[in-house]
């Protein structure tokens, strides 16, 4: 038996459990919360601290082939950066995409427990999966790319929903991935040949099928397959002026397909969706028309995509996008296109303050997750690292908590961006609870991730612990204290141990790889299989056989079997 | 007999993995698919090879064992105050991350043999990016293949009829559909079956290349003929390229490795990028070793470096041509090396294997090489991908998985067993002090 553990007398906020800051004690034990531990059991005195679930990230870019080009394209980004090697831990680099020890230690020290890498290029998953296994402590999984792949558009521009269903869960389970991702459906392949797509019912050439096909199509197979995470949508149009248009279609093309008003679509990095204008001169917030859209269904969830000032390096499937930012910035590009799937492109960029795109930006992703009412419906991220790095979370969240930390801001970016954004006006402040909701409990929801993001009896015993008392500190006025909190844990608890101590990693542990296991019925599966072996090779370079992951790769494979409708 | 079918060829960075071996009594009675390149290190992975460790004891090469053999190599890395660890690029990824693991672990520095091939190739990416792509969406759509300082008829022998020339792709669908440029020095066997061959002078590509770029622009170029082409020949070339639909320079060491290194590849990235402002253009380096690009991948993400890494500050430092292999032995900075799947004595310059000879220095090999001859200790290895298993990256980043198909020699272990006892012998002995 492992160490039995007590987190004594903090601040709890558990919004899945409905406990609002309350003294509270946590026992754990083998890993998980328990009702009591014995009096044997270790006790970590929380008083006049803040007890949370371990933090839950649903979008950060940490492990794969594009993050791994964003990391050999900036030796720059990693010299002033530099993580020496201690008894416990290996050495390693930052800044905006660390090497991969670095991220597992940097994610514990803030106190995240679980991050899930959006993005990944089927063909290439195991590379994605051999970073991931690399990465200590947290828990993780990735969600492989399906918006522009050639066997989904011709299933489903020919109608075969079920067959395409069926290829998705065979993907899903040879590349061993979590959720579907789709990225400017339809516009990669057109990429293929230096096009893009800008409209929803444009067809992408040589498939004869519509983004709007794509997305219902992937929409219903996630629905019929009980996935945990509906559909992640990047859409077509990011980072254009105007496309807060195409988000708001995008979101409305699913609406009939929700069922029990249950979120069906999680748009993300929706900041960098809700431009209005005509080009970068006229671009302005329309930030207030997503909320407003947002507020009113109940089929949809987002993400910020915070933009922090300062430098960084974006890294999106969206090829044509990478190359049109490096077309504005002349930064270098590094374009990845990978055959029959999808597209990658990293373009480093600094966001300034002073400019007036970038300072629009950054109104964008704080008004939206302000003007969303509800909290359970808007997640804290950045993007890692397109908005900003990971470690910038404690300054977003100061944002979040203080009108005041943000009107020092705004005071000091140019007028233009301050008079086309509504952010001035909005005095909104994020209470702890709230926080929780939108850096885990929420995340964890979304994520369908039923032990994680909450602390009742039979949780994960993933638990941080902030050095923050919220009955003195009032985090409007004191949004400086509050940033330094969140930045350097307690401790971190992961499986029932403590990684992390005062924004130190003390331990490290292999954490779970979650995958999905779609179960489907067995001659369904096997005529899948037979009529992808039969042109496999007319697809792709490599042959079935040596296609997908090995569930042997992973050393805490975490399957999850969902019941489809197939 | 046993049938491996879908083998991956652990030779050069191609990867194919259409193999097909037959195995009677743990022998490889037949082999098909493979080219020459393939089928000869497959067929003679048996011959001429070591079975048991060897050193030198009183000037004289003896066997030794296994054990003694790790404390020694322990001993001598621990002793030493900047070990070099070279090689990594014939071996799977998980020996590579042992590596760094053991670079790390004594402060030493990791180098793969990228430092002498493709090195500046990474280099131009630091300065300008890439644009790059898997193998498939050049067999699927390149209507213009340009080779570049390279030879694949030798060198990479399948990588035509596979990826680029030749396949049957699902919109160009035959060789006659696609235009070959071979840009070379010498008329090559490649250079022969091009629908145009650039013959230019030695070391000028990267004038040819600038010249490209100003005919793509639209420039007027002063010089009648530059790297001895002709200008109108540029200015046609340039069409060729900005009226394809999709193209693809693939080049070797013969523009990363003449006059103007990690410039030409500056200049050649450069003009693909300008070339996707009018079409469609990505650029790919033909990598040498099987895995020479997973020891950049692996290096690159657990250390932020694709090579060349000095853990001696206790932080990964990367800084080519200070903390490469060739200038570290060059300059006889290094007081130990271990050498891993490599053959330094018979490719570096001379002044850095006097300097490699003079310090104590071991080999984990499967061959007998030049490097095992002078190595003060030789611990044999398993052939990965023939007498091993493990992972390795195709040129284009598409991971692959090597498989095991024979036993290796009774008492052999694979680079990861040893590697992994090196490591923990090592940290027992500091332990221990």
């Amino acid at each position: 038996m492992r160490l039995e553990l007590l987190v004594k007398n903090g601040f709890v906020y558990d919004p899945l459990n409905k406990i609002d800051g309350e003294k509270k004690d946590i026992p754990v034990r083998d890993g998980k919360v328990v009702d009591r531990v014995s009096s044997s059991a270790t006790v970590i005195d929380a008083s006049d601290m803040i007890v949370m679930p371990g933090g839950v990230d649903l979008h950060s870019h940490i492990a794969g082939s594009k993050v791994n080009v964003g990391r050999l394209l900036r030796p720059e980004d990693h010299y002033w950066d530099v993580v020496p090697k201690t008894p416990v831990t290996r050495s390693g680099v930052g800044h905006s995409v660390p090497s991969i020890f670095t991220t597992g230690y940097r994610y514990a020290e803030m106190g995240y427990t679980t991050v899930f890498e959006p993005a990944t290029p089927p063909l290439k998953t195991s590379h994605t999966h051999e970073e991931l296994n690399d990465i200590p402590i947290i828990d993780k999984a990735c969600f492989p790319l399906f918006g522009n792949n050639w066997v989904v558009m011709e299933k489903l521009r020919d109608g075969k929903l079920d067959e395409c269903a069926a290829y998705v869960a065979w993907m899903l389970k040879a590349t061993k991935g979590y959720a579907i991702k789709i990225v400017n459906p339809g516009g990669i392949e057109a990429w293929g040949w230096g096009k893009n797509i800008t409209h929803l019912d444009d067809e992408v050439p040589n498939f004869g099928v519509t983004p709007r096909e794509i997305l219902r199509g992937l929409c219903k197979i996630n629905l019929a397959l009980g996935l945990p995470h509906p559909i992640h949508v990047h859409p077509n149009n990011i980072g254009t002026p105007g496309n807060y248009r195409t988000t708001l279609e995008t979101m409305r093309c699913v609406e009939d397909l929700a069922k029990d008003g249950k979120p069906c679509i999680h748009v993300t990095h929706i900041q960098f969706l809700a431009y209005g204008g005509v080009d970068w001169l006229s671009i302005s917030s329309h930030a207030d028309d997503i909320a407003s859209y947002v507020n009113s269904h109940s089929h949809v969830t987002v993400d910020m995509g915070q933009v922090v000032f300062g430098d960084t390096t974006t890294m999106t499937a969206d090829g044509p996008f990478q190359y049109r930012l490096h077309q504005i910035t002349h930064n270098k590009w590094v374009n990845a296109d990978v055959e029959v799937e999808t597209g990658a492109g990293v373009v480093p960029i600094t966001y300034l303050r002073k400019n007036y795109v970038h300072a629009v930006m950054w109104t964008i992703g704080l008004e939206l997750a302000l003007l969303v009412k509800d909290p359970w419906k808007v997640y804290m991220t950045t993007d890692h690292p397109n908005g900003g790095p990971f470690t910038e979370y404690p300054r977003v969240i100061s944002w979040l908590m203080s009108n005041k930390a943000r009107q020092r801001i705004i005071k000091r970016i140019p007028r233009l961006a301050r008079v086309r954004s509504n952010l001035s006006d909005i005095d909104r402040e994020m209470t702890f609870s709230e926080i929780a909701v939108v850096t885990r409990a929420g995340t964890a929801k979304a994520l369908g991730l039923k032990d994680k993001g909450h602390l009742g009896t039979g949780a994960d015993a993933d638990i941080s612990v902030y050095r923050i008392n919220p009955k003195t500190v009032d985090p409007s006025s004191q949004y400086r204290e509050v940033r330094r909190a969140f930045r350097r844990v307690a401790y971190t608890i992961k499986d029932g141990e403590i990684v992390a101590k005062d924004g130190q990693v003390v331990k490290t542990l292999t954490g779970r790889t979650f995958w999905v296991d779609p179960a489907i019925p067995r001659d369904r599966m096997e005529q899948t299989v037979s009529e992808l072996k039969g042109r496999f090779e007319d697809l792709y370079t490599v042959r079935f056989a040596n296609y997908g992951v090995s569930e042997m790769l992973l050393p805490r494979s975490t399957p999850l079997i969902t019941q489809s409708s197939l | 007999m046993t049938v491996h079918d879908n083998l991956v060829c652990p030779f050069c960075g191609c990867c194919c993995d259409d193999l097909k071996v037959e195995v009677v009594d743990n022998q490889i009675v037949s082999i098909e698919n493979a080219c020459v390149l393939g089928r000869s290190k497959l067929e003679a992975c048996d011959a001429d090879r070591y079975t048991t460790p060897m050193w030198y004891e009183g000037g004289v090469l003896q066997e030794t064992s296994l054990d003694e053999a790790v404390d020694w190599v322990a001993k001598t890395l621990i002793r030493s105050s900047y070990p070099l660890l070279y090689g990594w690029s014939s071996t799977s990824c998980e020996a590579i991350k042992l590596g760094i693991e053991l670079a790390e672990e004594v402060g030493g520095v990791c180098d793969n043999t990228t430092t002498v091939c493709h090195g500046p190739s990474i280099q131009g990416v630091h300065d300008v990016g890439e644009v790059a792509t898997t193998l498939g969406t050049v067999r699927h759509r390149a209507d213009l293949v340009v080779y570049w300082g390279c030879n694949p008829v030798h060198a990479h022998p399948k990588h035509m009829s596979r990826y680029s020339l030749f396949p049957r792709g699902r919109f160009v669908r035959r060789r006659s559909e696609r235009r070959l440029i071979v840009v070379d020095p010498r008329r090559t066997d490649t250079a022969r079956i091009a629908d145009e061959f650039v013959q230019i002078q030695p070391g000028s590509d990267y004038e040819v290349i600038s010249a490209l770029r100003m005919a793509v622009r639209n420039e007027e170029i002063e010089a009648s003929e530059v790297g001895g082409v002709p200008v109108e020949r540029i200015e046609g070339l340039a069409d060729m390229m900005t009226g394809c639909r999709f193209g693809i320079i693939f080049f070797g060491l013969g523009l990363t490795m003449s006059d103007g290194k990690n410039r030409n590849i500056d200049a050649a990235i450069s003009l693909v990028r300008d070339l996707n402002a009018r079409t469609k253009f990505l650029i790919m380096p033909m990598r040498g070793h099987f895995n020479v690009s997973g020891a950049n991948i692996v290096s690159t993400w657990q250390t932020g470096y694709p090579f060349a890494v000095d853990f001696s500050r206790g932080y990964p430092y990367y800084n080519p041509g200070e903390t490469s292999a060739v200038d570290l032995l060059s300059r006889g900075d290094c007081d130990a090396v271990l050498v891993v799947a490599s053959d330094p004595v018979a490719n570096f310059p001379a002044a850095a294997v006097r300097n490699l000879v003079k310090v104590p220095f071991a080999v984990i090999d499967p061959h007998k090489s030049a490097t095992s001859a002078c190595a003060c200790v030789t611990i044999p290895s398993a052939f990965v991908g023939i007498e091993a298993e493990g992972t390795t990256y195709r040129m284009d980043g598409v991971p692959l998985p090597l498989r095991k198909v024979v036993e290796p020699p009774k008492g052999v272990k694979t680079d990861e067993e040893i590697l992994r006892a090196i490591l923990r012998r090592v940290r027992e002995l500091k332990g221990g002090g």
